[in-house]
């Protein structure tokens, strides 16, 4: 089944805020194998000019693909497969890392819908700004949804 | 660890190169981290029934290790302004010992009048390119203030 089209930019309500931690930068630094000291030695994150341990590129992935994400992935107007899915493509833009003690929302907005030879390809920004407004990233995240004939 | 001086460096430069072991304990552990649970990671009979070889790498996973080319060269993950990837061939990594080995590398390609320095990052499995239009945008400063 083809994915809604008329979706396009629909837009989500901001996620609730996210509290971004040193524990949980820890861990996601150690799940993508990266000793950076960075991401956990507040001494040298502090060194480097920033206020606490920053998180790595990709961290925002956590809140855009998590529960902001799902409001998109799962929004039953939409209808994508999800058992279909493989990541397509991932954009990061920043005005800054993440950093421990950045309280933070997730607002998620449609951008494309297309369907090409069966395999629907969804893709939508993420603002990533801190509650106290601050702008801080754009995470565009596009998914492709296979066509069944084509495995 | 400080910030690479932007005066160092050259457009054509070649980054020291990476290579990555992947295991299925390490999907595993970047699923629980991520909070990506999306079934073709960690169950062969689920990955095989939608037409894939098996379980695969998170691409997400090879994102991050991939910028880590930019990052560790960098000196600052924090100078990272613009990253950008298209995965292209997803890597299987087999229920083993030996997992799947990606080799990951990067060159700068373009130095901008203030300071933006973009890297464009190779990823490959046997051989074979796993993201394309992959680049990473680096702001650094000179290590001595300008006139």
């Amino acid at each position: 089944m083809a994915i809604n089209p008329a979706l396009v930019g629909r837009s989500y309500p901001a996620s609730p805020p996210y509290r971004v931690s040193r524990e949980k930068i820890r861990e996601f630094a150690e799940a993508v194998g990266d000793p950076n000291p960075a991401y956990v030695d507040v001494v040298a994150a502090r060194a480097l000019g920033h206020a606490d341990v920053i998180a790595p590129p990709t961290f925002p992935i956590v809140l855009s693909l998590g529960s902001s994400g799902q409001q998109v992935i799962e929004d039953p107007e939409l209808g994508l497969d999800y058992t279909r899915v493989v990541h397509g493509d991932q954009h990061f833009a920043y005005a800054r890392p993440l950093t421990a003690g950045d309280i933070v929302t997730a607002t998620p907005q449609i951008t494309a819908i297309r369907t090409v030879a069966g395999n629907d390809m969804l893709t939508w920004d993420t603002v990533l700004a801190t509650v106290e407004g601050e702008y801080l990233c754009t995470a565009t995240s596009m998914l492709v949804s296979r066509a069944e004939s084509a495995s | 660890m400080s910030r690479r001086a932007l005066e160092s460096v050259t457009v054509g430069e070649v980054l020291p190169a990476l290579s990555v072991r992947l295991r299925r304990a390490d999907l595993i552990r970047y699923a629980g981290a991520s909070g990506d649970f999306n079934v073709i990671h960690w169950s062969d009979r689920v990955a095989q029934s939608v037409g894939l070889p098996g379980v695969i790498a998170h691409g997400m996973l090879t994102m991050a290790q991939a910028v880590r080319v930019v990052t560790d060269w960098a000196g600052d993950p924090g100078a990272v302004i613009d990253y950008k990837v298209r995965f292209t061939r997803p890597v299987p990594v087999p229920d083993d010992d030996e997992g799947a080995e990606i080799v990951l590398g990067g060159t700068v390609t373009d130095i901008s009048v203030d300071g933006h320095v973009s890297v464009a990052l190779t990823a490959t499995f046997q051989g074979d390119k796993i993201l394309a239009a992959a680049k990473a945008v680096v702001r650094l400063t000179s290590a001595s203030p300008t006139p």
